[in-house]
């Protein structure tokens, strides 16, 4: 059975669909990408999975269980966990101190009462660990809001793994960077994924190509494609050759 | 916030150093034209504006009816003397309890907000509260408030003191204060602390890490209200009485410009600053014109305009640019652990 799933889900504003039937799934351990042009609807597909936006019809499940309309908090702490396509950090904090409030363990240290010495020496050492992944040791010291625009992505992505997750949702996180950025990201990403379950957002089709187990393919809020890379180029090949071509 | 070395200080350099110039204080008051008095003033408007700060400063929600809490606990406190006579220690905690009751009611309603509709319910509800002191004349007083509220005797286990002297007085407030200031220190230097400074930089990404944003906001809203309380019942004490003027909006205000004009954003110690600013402007300026608010006012906004960080930023800066990092500038209180 799949990790996570979304089953006929619907969403829309005001007048307008943005989702319709879509249906995923995505496996312990994989690597899955979603992919569509601008405006398909990606983001929204991650609002609704990850709690900020209630579908109006439809399912959402995680390991085995309804999570359906629940709060982002509550979906957050049973092990779900998201980066943002429009940077979402704290900015005054340090490197180190964004990761640091993003541990399980420093958030559930909000119930022990104030009084009490911390020994949160282990939380540091696990936050350092963390910079570490991505790249950013050298950085820990330094205010989320000084580090330059790709240091401030691979940060994005930390946030989201320092809370321990089962599963990682990565919104475009090669958003704005250029060759050399995504090069780095994607090798970035191929370290990650023996350790994470991960799902990302791109509308590059070659990032993803070269990483995904499998792709879901987004447009005007509906799955229109899905399969392995290999798959979907064949597929992509055969379409390119008739006349529906889309850009 | 979290502090990277792994421990925190329970008194900081910083701490002696407030410490050192609020007991010594009376000693060299008159030498620099203050006076007793206006010490115990300060010392309950430094309590009132440092709660005040975990909302605003460290939290980002600005609370425009606060005054309505440091109205309850005054009430509360001069209730308890003229109904009960219980003593300080009863009056206090009963302010206390009050205002953090109501406090608590309030964030109820507030909790889910942010940005402007929460300032606005914030004066709603101060407005509220305000319009109950002068309408229940029965319990407040109406606009006259509670009246002769002696200073009872401060009861120590084995003596006590009398609190009629404005020394004692002081020194009994300055204490209280000096046990504030090492409580909050640690509460924002805890996993709590932590998280309130999360949500004011980013409430969305803190939802998304899993905090109960509802519960922290309230959390803090309620807290902030005790010491506001607190603070109230000490001003009940030290007038001898409890009246609705410090509930109205404009007296609100006040704590809302003692933090911002201090640096209540950059600076654990901006509201100590504020506060200190605001009365001296009352006591110089107040001796020069009847109008001194209006200057005080005019003080405001030229610091809003060209030093939006307040004293505490400026002296952050100038801390920095003469290049001595071991200068211990207030500025750098917030971010001193890393
Ligand atoms: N909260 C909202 N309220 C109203 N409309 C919205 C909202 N969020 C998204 N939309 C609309 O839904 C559509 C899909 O947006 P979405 O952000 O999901 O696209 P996307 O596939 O992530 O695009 P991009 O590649 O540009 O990030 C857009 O037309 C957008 O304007
Ligand atoms: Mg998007």
């Amino acid at each position: 059975m799949s990790l996570f799933t979304a089953e006929h889900l619907h969403k829309r504003f005001g007048d307008q669909v943005v989702l319709e039937d879509v249906s995923l799934a995505f496996e312990s351990g994989a690597v899955s990408g979603i992919m569509g042009p601008n405006g398909a609807g990606k983001s929204t597909c991650f609002n609704v999975l990850t709690g900020l936006h209630r579908p109006d019809r439809g399912r959402v499940t995680f390991d085995g269980e309804d999570i359906t309309g629940l709060a982002p908090d509550e979906i957050a702490r049973r092990g779900v966990s998201r980066s943002f396509q429009i940077m979402t950090l704290f900015d005054e904090f340090t490197a180190l101190e964004n990761i640091l409030v993003a541990l399980p363990e420093v958030r559930r240290g909000l119930g022990r009462p104030f009084w009490q010495p911390r020994a949160d020496a282990e939380a540091i050492e696990e936050a350092r660990e963390v910079l570490a992944q991505v790249g950013l040791e050298g950085r820990a010291g330094t205010p989320a809001a000084a580090l330059p625009y790709g240091e401030r992505r691979a940060l994005e992505i930390a946030v989201a793994l320092a809370a321990r997750p089962r599963i990682v949702f990565l919104d475009e996180p090669t958003q704005g960077l250029g060759t050399e950025g995504r090069a780095r990201l994607s090798a970035l990403i191929r370290e990650l994924r023996h350790r994470y379950t991960l799902v990302i957002i791109e509308h590059d089709m070659g990032f993803l190509f070269g990483l995904a187990d499998r792709i879901s393919v987004i447009h005007w809020g509906q799955v229109i494609a899905e399969g392995t890379p290999g798959a979907l180029r064949a597929k992509d090949r055969v379409r390119a050759a008739g006349p529906g071509r889309t850009p | 916030m979290l502090t990277a070395r792994g421990k925190v200080p329970l008194v900081t350099r910083q701490m002696l150093v407030f410490f050192a110039l609020l007991f010594s204080y009376p000693l060299w008051a008159s030498a620099v034209g203050l006076y007793d008095y206006i010490g115990v003033e300060i010392a309950i408007w430094i309590i009132y504006a440092l709660g005040y700060n975990l909302l605003l400063g460290y939290t980002g929600l600005p609370s425009f009816g606060h005054g309505a809490f440091l109205g309850i606990g005054a009430y509360a406190y001069g209730l308890s003397q003229l109904d009960l006579s219980g003593g300080v220690w009863i009056g206090l905690l009963l302010a206390v309890c009050a205002a953090t009751a109501a406090a608590g009611l309030v964030a109820c309603f507030l909790s889910h907000r942010r940005g402007i509709y929460f300032a606005l319910m914030t004066i709603a509800f101060g407005q509220i509260f305000w319009f109950v002191a002068i309408k229940w004349h029965g319990v407040t007083g109406g606009e006259d408030g509670l009246l002769n509220v002696l200073r009872p005797e401060l009861g120590l286990g084995v003596a006590s003191i009398s609190l009629k002297s404005n020394t004692t007085l002081y020194y009994f407030a300055a204490a209280l204060l000096a046990v504030i200031v090492v409580i909050l220190w640690r509460v924002l230097h805890s996993p709590f602390g932590a998280a309130i400074q999360a949500i004011r930089m980013n409430e969305t990404r803190a939802r998304f890490l899993g905090y109960r944003v509802w519960l922290i906001k309230w959390s803090v809203f309620t807290l902030s209200g005790a010491f506001a309380g607190l603070a109230g019942g000490l001003f009940c004490l030290t007038q001898e009485s409890a009246y609705p003027d410090v509930m109205s909006l404009h007296a609100s205000g006040f704590v809302v410009m003692m933090t911002l004009i201090g640096g209540g954003f950059v600076s654990f110690w901006g509201p100590v600053v504020g506060v200190i600013v605001f009365f001296l402007a009352r006591d110089l300026l107040g001796s020069v014109t009847e109008a001194w608010l209006l200057w005080y006012g005019l003080l405001f906004m030229a610091v809003m305009l060209f030093e939006p960080e307040g004293v505490a930023g400026a002296w952050g800066r100038i801390a920095a640019r003469l290049g001595s990092q071991k200068v211990a500038a207030p500025a750098a209180g917030k971010e001193a652990s890393t």
